[in-house]
């Protein structure tokens, strides 16, 4: 793996070096000698990073094992109950599941097995954790990833044009109302909007399907259409709730970037306030907010349980859910590894693009 | 300092153009749901297919678990297997009892060890081939002799010695014991020619290929999880073929988004899980062209006390009070249940007070107390049984037994029923006058403390078959666990030797009144020994349009629940109703059209706007 990924390493080093010299920085020395100091230190930041991931990862492999062995509930019995199975049944289901092993070789199997790919069969669903992972992926991607695209545009608009204008009405009134949105329970709002846009009230049609993610009967363009169509309510309800951390983070950041002398310095040389802000505050504002644009994009797979429930989105958040009230042990440790994975994996990713937005960081 | 800055240009910066375009583009996807013919629309009317026949649809939360017949354990699971093939026999939507499935006629010989089955020759598989005893034979042999096969059905087999068939249209079963469920074998019967194909049957979910040959109702043409499943009329179907053309399961996670749905008419019918709540109920009362079907379910809710958990070989595990091994002290408490108070104020009388084990609807095992045998509501007697008991009450009001000890018993509930957590406070007040102290103790998973005996009492429900073996069956010394706190078949840990005696002659009697009877001196002998207490027949609470459901029956038919009946009935009946296909029932019409066209002048002003500022920033660049 890390023979692989070097090549792109250095190439990313080397862009680092580039926006360093082109940046408002003091462009570096071309001399040989601290060219490649910076670059062995930008390498050793991403192997340190690199390592601490796949401690974390390993963590994570470790902590889904036994985290879902302490929450009460004997999948067994929980599969059966209220059904007309014999006893010889139950007992051939707890040999079918493994459950009848010591815990340590259940968890010698399971290490050997998640670190091959291959986390097990679903106890509910008799199919392959990860074939059932992959059915739902892709639904959460579209739902999450369209609203994460939409939140994060309009939370660093609107949080740069609030904290240029602080104090002024349209910010006191954009921060009120994204935090009035922000407290909304997600699941209330999603509800709202189905009973005015999707049922329809007094004058107003329903405009929306209820929930879903398709109709079922629709294909090639007009799939793609229908999608769509069935997609709007719950992306506008997670960009509702969502928008405002981005927009706050914006905000305070940019507030601070306000009072430099770069952007007195940028406005003696004539510039336009607008040009200000868009070439020399905002840029200068984005570290934090791309720190949380990174940790939102790991979230992004978890999906949102409860929108996804209100909406009936067939997505992972409810796979997660099905898996947790079995419990499914198999599903839950695999997706609990997978979303931790994603997070880990785009924190990761944020702590390697640092130096190259920041130079200061990772000397 | 920084708040002193010099004024702002008013012009929207780049970005707010990209904010704009996007609210836009949301607004003309609205716009477009109310354009007629156009791929937004709103979902076309239920009632009505894509190709013009008629589509009932059905708004259901629970996921698939298989569609494997030898896998699914589910409700919807095995009820859409119910619709995609033929058992050997079904039940009467009229009174539950046995009728005529795939097997036209049944016949026992005389040591009552073999039953042989004449299977019907009209029934055909969807791809054309005809069904025979010997797709029935293999489907049971399968299930005796493959492990994976028996996962949802290998307790119908368990007393099997040999399954053959005898000619295409002979079956015949032989038993190891007499086994009076013969006739209530709910096993769906595969066809033999597309399944010996199968490799392991622990892994096939049987939703690669469609359509899904079988020899029901309907034939199942799509599946795509948790999103819908797609059944088609079975135009050739013996029995007949049904009205629907169609038939959808389509998924609402969430009750009250599915009943907005049926507002809407985007679903023909909802059922909630496992009832619709009464708030849902009473807003749908009045909602146009929606019917609520508020009638007798297939449960029981009882109140179980621990008998002292233990295991088949005796060995005693648990907590279990000992004051409630005392059967004075389990009928003080049931007597001082107010059951009209339960029904009405936490069902709000969608319920049917408790007597029996086996609700009303099954007329021939229903059974309810004599009147010198029943337990009424009755405070002071139930008081003077307490001190009978030993329990009497202190100066504080509280009843202490012999060892100066107060009597606090805890009741386990389940935290996602409401009707527990209710009932639960009733308790705790009804009990508290008494003088016993009750910790209502709600659990996300009440199976664990129920498993290791760790509980006094008991919030307890079934779900009855047609064939009351199976609830039977569960409280019999054989489905006491093998080992302390294992899983196992048994409800409540009751081992009563009389009891069992009644079950081992019900299930070896064959004749119908004779075993309905032995099964009534069970309920009977259940209910003396005080350790079960039906408490409510909860009603099934379900709704449908009707606008686009003209009729549907019900089981029972006089009046009983519509989804997951013992049969495929209610949507094999289901007619379409004459005006389903022009079905605009929300009023979205001509308002729609009007909203529509606000909607695009807003959308046609915000164009405007976006080009009137990209006007003005092109002019600022030049300066």
């Amino acid at each position: 793996m890390s023979t692989d990924s070097t090549p792109a390493l250095l190439k990313g080093a080397a862009g680092a070096d580039a926006v360093g010299a082109d940046g408002p920085a003091p462009a570096g020395p071309s001399a040989r000698g601290p060219r490649t100091r910076s670059t062995t230190a930008y390498l050793r930041h991403v192997a340190g990073k690199l390592a601490g991931a796949a401690v974390s990862l390993f963590a994570v492999l470790v902590t889904s094992f036994f985290l879902f062995r302490l929450i009460p509930g004997d999948p067994v019995k929980q599969m059966t109950g209220g059904r007309q199975v014999s006893t010889e049944q139950i007992v051939a289901m707890r040999r079918e599941f493994g459950l009848d092993l010591p815990l340590w070789q259940q968890f010698t199997e399971y290490c050997g097995k998640a670190l091959t790919g291959d986390f097990g069969t679903s106890y509910q669903f008799r199919a392959p954790v990860m074939d059932k992972i992959s059915e739902a992926l892709p639904a959460t991607l579209l739902l999450t990833g369209t609203a994460f695209v939409i939140y994060t545009v309009i939370g660093i608009w609107l949080g740069a044009r609030s904290a240029w204008r602080n104090g002024r009405a349209g910010d006191r009134f954009h921060t009120a109302f994204a935090l009035t949105l922000y407290s909304v329970p997600s699941f209330w709002l999603g509800l709202l909007l189905i009973v005015t846009l999707s049922v329809g009230v007094g004058p107003i049609p329903g405009l929306f399907p209820t929930g879903g993610m398709e109709s079922g009967n629709s294909s090639g363009f007009g799939h793609v259409l229908d999608v769509a169509h069935h997609l709007v309510l719950p992306v506008v309800t997670l960009v509702a709730v969502e928008y405002a951390r981005t927009l706050l983070v914006m905000r305070s950041s940019l507030l601070d970037e306000m009072g430099s002398d770069y952007l007195t310095t940028a406005r003696a040389k004539g510039l336009r306030d607008d040009l200000v802000r868009r070439r020399h505050a905002v840029p200068n504002a984005m570290l934090p907010t791309v720190t949380l644009l990174f940790v939102n994009l790991g979230n992004t797979v978890a999906g949102a349980i409860l929108v996804e429930t209100v909406f009936s989105w067939p997505g992972l958040g409810g796979l997660f859910y099905q898996a947790l009230s079995v419990p499914d042990l198999p599903l839950v440790q695999a997706l609990f590894f997978v979303f931790a994975a994603a997070v880990i994996l785009m924190n990761t990713l944020a702590d390697v693009i640092y130096p190259l937005l920041d130079p200061r960081v990772g000397r | 300092m920084v708040t002193s800055f010099p004024p702002r240009s008013p012009r929207p910066p780049g970005r707010a153009r990209l904010v704009l375009a996007s609210g836009a583009a949301a607004l003309a996807l609205a716009a477009g749901s109310v354009v007629p013919g156009n791929p937004f629309g709103p979902a076309p009317r239920e009632a009505q297919a894509a190709d013009g026949g008629s589509t009932l649809t059905v708004a259901v939360a629970q996921s698939v678990d298989s569609l494997s017949p030898f896998l699914a354990q589910r409700l919807l699971s095995t009820s859409i297997h119910r619709l995609m093939y033929d058992y050997l026999t079904n039940y009467d939507a009229k009174d539950s009892r046995t009728i005529p499935g795939l097997a036209t006629e049944w016949e026992t010989s005389a040591d009552k060890l073999t039953w042989t089955y004449t299977i019907r020759g009209d029934s055909r598989w969807s791809d054309g081939e005809k069904a025979t005893a010997e797709d029935a034979a293999w489907t049971f042999n399968k299930m005796m002799t493959d492990e994976g096969a028996a996962t949802s059905n290998g307790s119908f087999v368990g007393n099997f010695k040999k399954v053959t068939a005898a000619g295409p249209d002979k079956l015949v079963i032989e038993l190891k014991q007499p086994q009076a469920t013969m006739t209530a074998l709910d096993v769906p019967i595969v066809p033999k020619h597309v399944w010996e194909k199968v490799g392991d049957f622990s892994k096939f979910n049987n939703d690669t290929k469609f359509p899904v040959v079988g020899n029901g109702p309907f034939i199942l043409t799509d599946y795509k999880v948790d999103s819908y499943v797609k059944l088609k009329a079975n135009k050739d179907f013996w029995r007949g073929a049904p009205q629907f053309d169609e038939l959808v399961f389509r998924y609402y996670k969430d009750q009250d988004a599915a009943v907005a749905a049926l507002r809407k008419g985007e679903v023909s019918f909802v059922a909630g899980s496992p009832s619709l709540t009464p708030a849902q109920a009473a807003s749908l009362k009045t909602a146009d062209h929606v019917k609520v079907n508020d009638a007798p379910g297939r449960r029981f809710y009882a109140l179980a006390a621990n008998p002292g958990a233990r295991t088949r070989d005796g060995e005693k595990f648990g907590d279990g009070h000992p004051a409630l091994l005392d059967q004075k002290v389990r009928r003080a408490l049931f007597m001082a249940v107010d059951r009209t108070t339960i029904i009405d104020k936490v069902f709000r009388g969608r319920a049917v007070e408790g007597e029996g084990y086996i609700p009303p609807r099954y007329d021939s095992y229903f059974w309810k107390p004599a009147a010198g045998q029943k337990l009424g509501h009755d405070p002071a007697k139930a008081g003077a049984l307490l001190d009978r008991a030993g329990y009497r009450k202190n100066s504080a009001g509280k009843r202490v037994g012999k060892d100066g000890r107060p009597l606090d018993l805890r009741i386990l509930c389940h935290a996602t029923d409401p009707n527990d957590k209710a009932v639960g406070k009733y308790l705790q007040e009804w009990w508290g006058d008494l003088g016993v102290g009750l910790e209502v103790d709600c659990r996300d998973n009440v199976s664990d403390p129920w498993y290791a005996g760790e509980y006094d009492l008991a919030f307890d429900g079934w779900s009855v078959n047609p064939d009351p073996d199976f609830v039977m069956s569960i409280h019999t010394c054989a489905a006491l666990p093998a080992r302390a706190k294992e899983s196992a078949a048994t409800d409540n840990f009751i081992c009563d030797e009389q009891y069992d005696d009644l079950y081992a002659k019900q299930l070896a009697e064959y004749d119908p009144a004779k075993r309905a009877d032995l099964v009534k001196q069970m309920e009977s002998r259940l209910y003396d020994t005080g350790y079960m207490n039906v408490m409510a027949y909860p009603n099934a609470v379900e709704a449908y349009r009707t606008d686009q459901i003209e009729s549907i029956t019900t089981m029972p038919s006089d009046a009983g629940n519509i989804f997951g009946q013992d049969g495929y009935w209610s949507w094999w009946s289901a007619v379409p109703a004459a005006g389903a296909s022009d079905g605009s029932s929300d009023g979205g019409g001509s308002t729609g059209v009007l909203v529509g066209a606000g909607i695009a002048v807003v959308v046609l002003a915000g164009g405007g706007l976006l080009f009137a500022m990209r006007r003005r920033s092109t002019a600022e660049d030049r300066e």
